[in-house]
C-alpha cells in the first residue's frame, strides 16, 4: 500500500509539474511580460531594470524553479490588466465559484438518484422511457444554451428571478456568501439549474445502471421473498449499495463542474473564477490565464489522486494495476 | 461478432460486385438492428436533413447572410412568419442588421459540422497512431506517449482548448487570425480527444501483439506498420467507432462553446455558437428569434448524433445480443 501511495502521489506531482510547466511556457513565451508590464512612456532603461528584477534574464531552468517555487506559494504575479495581485483577485473570486458549483452538485445528486431508481425501478414503463430519452436530451443540450433558455423563460418572460450577478452578499471573514441573502440565493438558481443540467443526467444514468444490475442480487430477492415492502427494498437496501459509484463520479466531477462553470458564469455574468479567466482570455492577462489553469488541473488532480488512492485502500487488487496503467480514469 | 467479421475479412481480400456488397448490408446485423430502433432511425433521417441542406445551404437560403450587398436595414428585425408582422421569405425572421436567421443558420450549421467532422478526423488520425505505436512498440516511446495523455487528461477539456485557441489567436497577425480560426479549432478540439482513441487501439494492440498470427507475420518479415494497420487496428475498430460518433457530437458542442466564449468563429463566418453569442446580446430586447432558433438548431444537431451513437454503442455490444 506504501509503494502504491509514493507512485501515486510522484504520478500526481509529475502531472502537476507538467502543467506548470505549460503554464510558465505560455507566461514566458507567450508576449513580452516586460512589454505587457510597462506603459507607453518607460525608457530603455526603465525596461532593462524591470527585466532585471523579473529575472528574466537568468537561464530557462532557473526561471521554471522560481516559477514552481513562488507558484506554490500562491503566488502568480501581478495582473496585467488591473495591476493587482493574481492570487488576491483568484481568492476574491473563488466562493462565488464555490458556491455555485456545490448547489448544482447538490442539485444533481437530490434529482439525479430518485430519477436513476425510478428508471432502474420501472425499468420497461412509459415513464422510465421518457426519463432516459430526457436523459440523452440532457447531455444534448449545451450548457449555455440551457442557461440562455432559462434566462429567457424566467427572467424575460415572467420576470421571477434574476439573469445576472450574485445578488447581495455577506463577508465571513474573507469569504464572502450569497446563501445568507435572499437576494443572493434567488441569483443562484438559475446560474445553478442550468450548471447542473448534465451532472443530474450523469448521475441518473450511473444510478440506473448499478440499481439494474444490484436488483438481480440475491439479497434483494431474498428482501422481496420475505415481504419487505417494494419501496423499502429499492430505496434503503438497493440504493444503498449503488452509492459509492456516484460520490466517485461526484466527486471526479467536481474538477469538471469547476472548469464548466466557466461557461456558466460567462452567461450569468457570474462574478466567479471562470469569468475572470473568460475575460484574463479576452486581454490576453497572462499570469491569470497561467494561475487558473495551476488551480483547476491542482484540484482536478488532487481529486482524482484521491480517489484512486481511496480505490485501492478498499480494493487491495487494484494496487498493481493503477499504478502502471497511471491512474486510467479520465 | 463472428458473423459480421467474417464476411468483412473477405471483403478485404476479394472486392465483390457492388450489388452483393449491398445485399450484405442489407443482412447485416447492424442494418437490422438499425431498423428496429425508431429512435436511431429517426435520428439518421434528422441528420441527414440537417446535414444536406446545411451542405448545399448556398442553393436553397433566399439570401446570402454575409453578402453585405444583399442586406436591407428596413427587413431588420422582423419576427417569423407566424407572428403577426412576419413576412415572405422570412420564415424565422431577421436579425438587426435584416439577416435572414435561417440562411444564417443553415450557413453557420455548415461550419458546425465540418470543424466538428474534422476535429474528430484529425484526433482519430493523431490517436490511433500514437496508439498504435505506443501498444506495438511499448518501452520508452510508449511511456512518453502515455505520460502526456495522462497530463492532457488531467485538465480539464474545455481548459485545454480556450488555452489553444486563446494562445493561437492572439500570437497570430490581425490578417491571419480570421481566416485561421477554423483550423485553430479543429486542433484546440483534436488536442485534448485523440487520448481517448490512443488508450483504446494501445491497449488492444498490447494483446494482439503478443498472438501468434502477429508473431507469424513477423516471422515472415512483414513491415511493422503494416501488421499494425491491417492486422492490429482492425480488431478495436469498433470501440472506435462508438467512441468517434460520441465525440463527433462532443466536437460540436465544444466548438459552439468555444464561439459561444468569444474564442471562435469570428461574427463575420460565424457557426451556430457564434449566432447565439450574437443574439445573446438582445435576449432582453423582446428579439428572442434571434437566439432560439439557432440554439434550437444546435441541440437538434447534438442530439441526433448522440442518439445514434447510444444506439450504435447497444447494437455493437457482443454483451447485448
Amino acid at each position: 500500500m506504501l509503494a502504491f501511495l509514493i507512485k501515486r502521489t510522484a504520478n500526481a506531482a509529475f502531472v502537476m509539474l507538467a502543467v506548470a510547466l505549460l503554464a510558465f511556457l505560455i507566461f514566458r513565451f507567450f508576449g513580452d511580460p516586460v512589454e505587457m508590464m510597462v506603459n507607453e512612456q518607460a525608457t530603455q532603461q526603465d525596461r532593462a531594470e524591470l527585466r532585471e528584477r523579473l529575472g528574466l534574464n537568468d537561464g530557462f531552468v532557473t526561471q521554471y524553479t522560481r516559477f514552481v517555487t513562488n507558484a506554490v506559494q500562491g503566488e502568480f504575479g501581478i495582473s496585467y490588466r488591473n495591476q493587482q495581485d493574481v492570487m488576491v483577485l483568484i481568492k476574491e473570486r473563488f466562493p462565488a465559484t464555490f458556491e455555485l458549483v456545490l448547489v448544482a452538485t447538490i442539485i444533481s445528486l437530490v434529482v439525479g438518484i430518485p430519477l436513476g431508481v425510478i428508471t432502474a425501478v420501472h425499468r420497461d414503463s412509459r415513464l422510465a422511457d421518457a426519463l432516459q430519452l430526457g436523459s440523452i436530451v440532457g447531455v444534448s443540450l449545451p450548457s449555455f444554451v440551457v442557461g440562455i433558455l432559462l434566462i429567457l423563460a424566467f427572467s424575460v418572460t415572467l420576470g421571477w428571478l434574476p439573469a445576472f450577478g450574485r445578488g447581495v452578499t455577506v463577508d465571513i471573514g474573507w469569504w464572502s456568501t450569497g446563501l445568507l441573502t435572499p437576494s443572493g440565493r434567488a441569483a443562484l438558481v438559475l446560474p445553478a439549474v442550468s450548471l447542473s443540467t448534465f451532472q443530474i443526467t450523469l448521475v441518473m444514468r450511473l444510478v440506473r445502471a448499478e440499481m439494474l444490475e444490484t436488483l438481480r442480487t440475491d439479497y434483494v430477492k431474498f428482501a422481496r421473498a420475505r415481504g419487505v415492502p417494494a419501496g423499502r427494498v429499492h430505496w434503503r437496501h438497493a440504493l444503498r449499495n449503488c452509492l459509492m459509484p456516484v460520490i466517485t463520479l461526484t466527486g471526479m466531477q467536481i474538477g469538471n463542474l469547476i472548469a464548466f462553470a466557466l461557461v456558466t458564469e460567462t452567461v450569468f455574468q457570474w462574478p466567479g473564477m471562470g469569468l475572470l479567466f473568460i475575460q484574463a482570455v479576452t486581454f490576453v492577462d497572462i499570469p491569470v490565464m497561467a494561475a487558473y489553469l495551476m488551480l483547476v488541473s491542482l484540484i482536478f488532480v488532487v481529486l482524482n489522486t484521491l480517489v484512486d488512492i481511496t480505490y485501492a485502500w478498499v480494493d487491495p487488487r487494484l494496487r498493481d494495476d493503477t499504478a502502471r496503467a497511471g491512474g486510467s480514469n479520465g | 461478432m463472428a458473423e459480421t467479421a467474417a464476411p468483412m475479412t473477405q471483403a478485404r481480400t476479394d472486392p465483390q460486385p457492388k450489388a452483393s456488397r449491398l445485399r450484405r448490408m442489407r443482412d447485416s446485423d447492424l442494418w437490422h438492428s438499425f431498423k428496429s430502433h425508431p429512435s436511431a432511425v429517426f435520428a439518421a433521417v434528422l441528420l441527414a436533413i440537417v446535414a444536406i441542406t446545411a451542405l448545399l445551404a448556398p442553393l436553397i437560403t433566399p439570401q446570402n447572410p454575409y453578402d453585405l450587398a444583399a442586406l436591407e436595414l428596413w427587413n431588420a428585425e422582423i419576427p417569423p412568419i407566424w407572428a403577426a408582422e412576419g413576412q415572405w421569405p422570412y420564415v424565422l425572421g431577421t436579425d438587426t442588421q435584416g439577416r435572414d436567421i435561417l440562411s444564417a443558420i443553415l450557413y453557420g450549421s455548415r461550419i458546425s459540422l465540418i470543424i466538428g467532422f474534422a476535429s474528430v478526423m484529425v484526433a482519430l488520425g493523431v490517436g490511433l497512431t500514437l496508439g498504435l505505436i505506443s501498444g506495438y512498440f511499448g518501452g520508452w516511446i510508449d511511456n512518453v506517449i502515455m505520460r502526456i495523455g495522462d497530463v492532457l487528461l488531467s485538465m480539464p477539456f474545455i481548459l485545454i482548448a480556450i488555452l489553444i485557441t486563446a494562445i493561437a489567436t492572439a500570437s497570430l497577425p490581425t490578417g491571419l487570425k480570421d481566416a485561421l480560426a477554423a483550423p485553430i479549432l479543429i486542433v484546440a478540439i483534436a488536442v485534448p480527444s485523440w487520448v481517448q482513441y490512443a488508450r483504446t487501439v494501445r491497449a488492444s494492440a498490447m494483446v494482439e501483439r503478443k498472438k501468434e498470427y502477429v508473431q507469424a507475420a513477423r516471422l515472415i518479415r512483414v513491415k511493422s506498420w503494416r501488421i499494425m494497420l491491417y492486422h492490429i487496428l482492425p480488431n478495436c475498430l469498433t470501440p472506435i467507432m462508438v467512441a468517434a460518433t460520441l465525440n463527433f457530437g462532443l466536437a460540436i458542442l465544444s466548438e459552439a462553446t468555444l464561439s459561444f466564449l468569444g474564442v471562435g468563429m469570428p461574427p463575420d463566418q460565424p457557426s451556430l455558437g457564434t449566432l447565439i453569442r450574437i443574439g445573446n446580446q438582445y435576449l432582453f430586447s423582446g428579439l428572442w428569434w434571434i437566439v432560439v432558433f439557432p440554439a434550437v438548431q444546435l441541440c437538434l444537431i447534438v442530439l441526433s448524433v448522440n442518439m445514434i451513437g447510444d444506439w450504435l454503442r447497444d447494437a455493437l455490444n457482443p454483451k447485448l445480443r
